[in-house]
Formats: C-alpha cells, sequence, structure tokens
C-alpha cells in the first residue's frame, strides 16, 4: 500500500541531504517522527541494499533520515546524493509491517521499577496499565543507541510518560519501558532515564546466539503478559541461547 | 601464546574493526589510531585484519611462551625486551620466556602491540574486536594467556621507509559542517571553527569530550535521532562538545554540528589529554579528496617495509 494521502511533491520538497564527514550522508526527507515517514526511510533502504551500488558500505535507516556510508575511493558523496534521490522517487513504500513479534513480559518483578508509581500518577490500577500497554500494536521505528535496542512507536497517548531527569545508573536487559511518547525493550544492561513497567526473557541481543539480533527496523511488535513462573522458565531457556519468539509473517 | 604480567591501561584486543553492524546498533570498535593499528600489523608480518592489543598511554609487560616477533607502534615509549631497549615503530624477535616491558607514551595516547601470527581470540560476528559496551570481549587483565595464529617466527623483521609524522606543535583538526550545523547561530558556528578547543580527560573508546567555548543551539539540544558516525561531533545541553569516537552510539539524539574528516581522525585520538587545537571547516568533497590522498599514502607507508638486517648472536 503506498501513502495516497501524502502528495509526491511535498515528499520531494522535504528533502535535505546532509553532509556526515568524508564517509557518510544523512538522506532526511522530515523532521518528524512519523510512522508514513518511517516507512519511507525503510523503503529506501531496501532499494539501497537491492540497487547493490558501489562503494556503499553500510546503512543505518532511523525515524527520518537514511545514514549511508560510502568509500571515497568508489563512490563520492554528489553521486551518492544522485543515487539516493533517484531511487527515493521511484519508491513504493508500503507502511504496513512485514512481520510481527509477540514479546512476552512479565509486568512485574525487579525490572518494574516504574509499574506502581505510573500506575498510580495515571490513575489506574497495574493490572490495567498492563492490560493498555499490552493490547497496543508497536512499530519498530529504528534499532539504535545499543545493540539490538528498539525504539517502539504506538505507546497509548495515555501511558505517554516524561523521562526521569536523573538516569538510573543501571537497568537489566530485557526491561520494558516508556520515554515521552515512545517505548523500548532494553537490549543491554545500562544507564537509563527511561521509565520501567516489566521485563522479556527475550534478548534482544546475544552476541554468542545466531541471529545474534531479532527485530528489525518496520517491525511489528505486540506484547503478551506472562507470569512470573512462565517468566523464570522462558529465562532458563533463552540463557541457553533459545530466542524464545520467531516473527510471523504478515500478508 | 602471549601471557600478561601486567596490562597497561584500557588494554584489549582489536582487530580492523566490526562493519556492517550499525543498523543493528553495534559500532565498529576496532583501532582508535587504524594506521598505528595496521603498521604494527604490518610490521610482524601480519595482515590488516589480524587482532593486536591496543592500550592508552602505558604499554604493561609481557611474556612470550614461544618465539615470535613483536612490534609496538601508535608512540614512542620505552620498549625492552628483558632488559635490552628496542626502538618502537619497528618489529623485533622475542625467544621463548623473554619478557616485554612497553612504558608510557610521551605523546601520543593510543599504543599498538602487534605479534606476529595475530591475538587469535574467539570471533564474534565475524571480528575480534573488543566493544565494551555491548559486552563483546573484555579488558585484558593480568594473567591472561592470548593465543597466537600460525605464523614464522624467523621470519624477516622489518622497519618502514619513512616514519609516520610527528604531531604538529599547532594541532589543526579538520572538519565538515552539519549534518546539523542549522541547529546553530552563525556566530557560534563561528565560534566552533575559530576558538580553540582542549582534550579533556572525559575520553575513552566511545567519546572526547572538549573543554572550549559553550555552543548553544538556537532551539535546544533534542532532535529526533539519527545516525551517527566516527568523527561526528555532538552538542549536548551543556553545550560543550563531544567527538563520537570507535565504541560510539550508533544514532544520538543531540544536534551534531560537524564531522571530524577521515584524514584527521586518528591524529584527534592521538591528541594527549590537555592538549589544545582548532576545528578548520573543508567542504565534503575536499575532505573525501584528503581521505583518498591518506590512505594511499598510508599503503605507501605499508608497502614495501625495509627489512632489518638481523643482529649476530655471539
Amino acid at each position: 500500500m503506498a501513502c495516497p494521502d501524502i502528495p509526491r511533491r511535498t515528499i520531494m520538497d522535504d528533502i535535505r541531504i546532509l553532509p556526515c564527514g568524508d564517509q557518510a550522508l544523512s538522506f532526511q526527507i522530515s523532521d518528524r517522527i512519523d510512522p508514513d515517514v518511517n516507512a519511507r526511510i525503510i523503503a529506501l533502504a531496501a532499494a539501497l541494499g537491492a540497487a547493490a551500488i558501489a562503494g556503499v558500505t553500510e546503512y543505518v535507516p532511523t525515524y527520518r533520515a537514511l545514514l549511508v556510508r560510502y568509500d571515497p575511493e568508489v563512490l563520492r558523496g554528489a553521486e551518492l546524493a544522485r543515487h539516493l534521490r533517484r531511487l527515493y522517487a521511484s519508491l513504493q513504500p508500503d507502511r504496513a509491517p512485514a512481520r510481527l513479534w509477540r514479546i512476552p513480559v512479565w509486568y512485574g518483578g525487579p525490572a518494574a521499577l516504574d509499574l506502581a508509581d505510573l500506575a498510580a500518577e495515571k490513575g489506574m490500577t497495574a493490572e490495567a496499565l498492563a492490560a493498555l500497554h499490552s493490547a497496543s500494536d508497536f512499530r519498530v521505528f529504528m534499532i539504535g543507541f545499543a545493540p539490538g535496542f528498539a525504539y517502539l512507536g504506538g505507546l497509548p497517548e495515555a501511558l505517554h510518560t516524561p523521562r526521569l531527569e536523573i538516569p538510573r545508573q543501571m537497568v537489566p536487559a530485557g526491561a520494558i519501558g516508556i520515554g515521552g511518547q515512545q517505548a523500548s525493550i532494553n537490549s543491554v544492561a545500562g544507564p537509563s532515564g527511561w521509565r520501567f513497567i516489566g521485563s522479556t526473557p527475550v534478548r534482544l541481543f546475544d552476541p554468542a546466539r545466531n541471529p545474534a539480533f531479532l527485530l528489525t527496523a518496520g517491525d511489528a511488535v505486540r506484547f503478551t503478559p506472562v507470569d512470573a513462573a512462565t517468566y523464570d522458565r522462558l529465562t532458563a531457556r533463552a540463557a541457553t541461547g533459545d530466542p524464545l519468539v520467531a516473527p510471523e509473517v504478515l500478508s | 601464546m602471549i601471557e600478561v604480567l601486567r596490562p597497561g591501561m584500557m588494554l584489549t584486543v582489536q582487530d580492523a574493526g566490526r562493519f556492517g553492524f550499525r543498523h543493528a546498533g553495534v559500532s565498529q570498535a576496532g583501532p582508535m589510531d587504524q594506521g598505528a593499528h595496521a603498521l604494527a600489523n604490518a610490521l610482524v608480518g601480519n595482515g590488516p585484519q589480524a587482532a593486536a592489543l591496543e592500550f592508552a598511554t602505558t604499554g604493561g609487560t609481557f611474556r612470550a611462551h614461544s618465539a615470535c616477533r613483536i612490534a609496538v607502534t601508535g608512540g614512542t615509549p620505552e620498549v625492552r625486551i628483558d632488559t635490552d631497549v628496542v626502538a618502537a615503530g619497528e618489529s623485533h624477535r622475542m625467544e621463548k620466556g623473554q619478557t616485554l616491558s612497553i612504558g608510557t607514551m610521551p605523546d601520543s595516547t593510543w599504543g599498538y602491540l602487534a605479534v606476529s601470527g595475530g591475538f587469535e581470540v574467539p570471533l564474534v560476528m565475524g571480528s575480534r574486536a573488543t566493544h565494551l559496551r555491548s559486552g563483546i570481549g573484555a579488558l585484558v587483565q593480568a594473567g591472561a594467556h592470548l593465543p597466537l595464529g600460525s605464523h614464522d617466527p624467523r621470519a624477516p623483521c622489518y622497519t618502514t621507509y619513512r616514519q609516520p609524522a610527528p604531531l604538529p606543535a599547532t594541532t589543526i583538526i579538520r572538519a565538515v559542517a552539519g549534518p546539523q550545523d542549522d541547529a546553530f547561530a552563525p556566530e557560534v558556528l563561528e565560534q566552533f571553527f575559530g576558538d580553540v578547543f582542549t582534550v579533556s580527560p572525559k575520553r575513552d573508546r566511545m567519546a572526547m569530550v572538549l573543554d572550549g567555548p559553550a555552543l548553544p543551539a538556537r532551539h535546544g539540544h533534542d532532535i529526533v535521532s539519527d545516525g551517527t558516525v566516527m568523527g561526528s561531533v555532538q552538542v549536548p545541553g551543556s553545550g560543550h562538545p563531544l567527538v563520537l569516537m570507535a565504541e560510539s552510539q550508533t544514532t544520538g539524539g543531540y544536534p551534531k554540528i560537524a564531522t571530524v574528516i577521515g584524514a584527521d581522525l586518528a591524529r584527534l585520538a592521538q591528541l594527549p589529554t590537555g592538549r589544545k587545537f582548532r576545528f578548520e571547516k573543508v567542504t565534503q568533497e575536499k575532505a573525501e579528496d584528503l581521505w583518498v590522498h591518506h590512505i594511499r599514502h598510508q599503503r605507501a607507508l605499508l608497502h614495501p617495509l625495509r627489512v632489518k638486517i638481523a643482529r649476530r648472536r655471539p
């Protein structure tokens, strides 16, 4: 499905090709967080991959821009920019995610650092908050910051919550977070200012596992509540390298 | 096998880097000074992908458990094999049981120890580069025994025909404006490309924080997160810029005022803490030319190497 509600002309007018030194550029199409914008970036990344242009070494789709790295001995930035404009002009972006992941979450336990406070703040029970979160359709806008860290869009407005002013020093891998209007799944342990409402036994990144990463930008995500006993059982399986989940292919 | 008796600072195993995973949130890691790493490998007969040890300012002491060739690059620390002082920047033979000591580098930050055969720690996602933040590998500790790949310890030792250029007294680091230079007022951009900055002690393999003028952004310091590269100059809310390095985050939500050019990245990384420098603006096109020139020069330095005449043994 294309994006009929956004005229092509407007899309073209928003394009900015920004230099990132001498071996990368950013093809930016908007300054907003928006599923349509993100879908076009992901479609452009796929088109660039399919085009197999000599000298393109790597690319990183983000919310509203595609970072492309290149080898100036083979390909100059000005030429790459022309390739990208051409590819973008003939895009047929598909808004609908191609894959759906059902991620088990225990809304409780030591990683549910903010569940009680957030529920109180929103005037709902912890159970109602968990029900709202697990009834929502999320979309992976991008993977970044840390290995396999997924930035998710689709958080219901009732759950939008500012980040902490002083980040916590250590939040475990698997923690399920809320930061502003976004949601997240922590991929590695580390400091974070996000608010956390639960934990998944699924490891988004395990360097010893094949595949090391699970989610990709553009995937759909839904959270499935599980109880503490199930969480413990799945955690033990994940420790042996079991990814626990496989994506459903959406038609 | 090389045994680590006393590790230097920030001692890690690094190959040329783990490329192709930025889309999955993993930056390249690999050496902070790519040229010095490649030179160390070449001097001991290794390919450019071999893993060497990287250290910050001080190398440490090591014992060879088999005959091998070693080379230290990245600076000019005192290097000793047992009690003999040997030169950095060329390779030397070590016999089984001998001890290598690498002291402190007077005028640089990142040093390399390459050993013939390369350090054969396990490959993770196709690379031996340590990425501390991602939990790939770890700092090398005292007592570690690092296995070596296959090599010929009797092959010749090498030096270079030309020495790598020393650091000039006044340092200019060139950078391309953007991608978010328009987030800053013209006078702030002028300050960035004119005022003196100082390398602060807040530095590691992830980033270098710079002391100097504060650089306020016009409309706050939050942008919709986008991709970063090694050399991205981010300006967070404090207004003090930081340059992302080999092990940085792959995306960021702060405006990036400029990007240090590839040809000057290693020089910036090597600046001693407290050193002052200025940024100079170049266009992307000019920076591409400078990069192509830089890597061709680097290749010319490594090929050919000069064979050292073996010392006669009594």
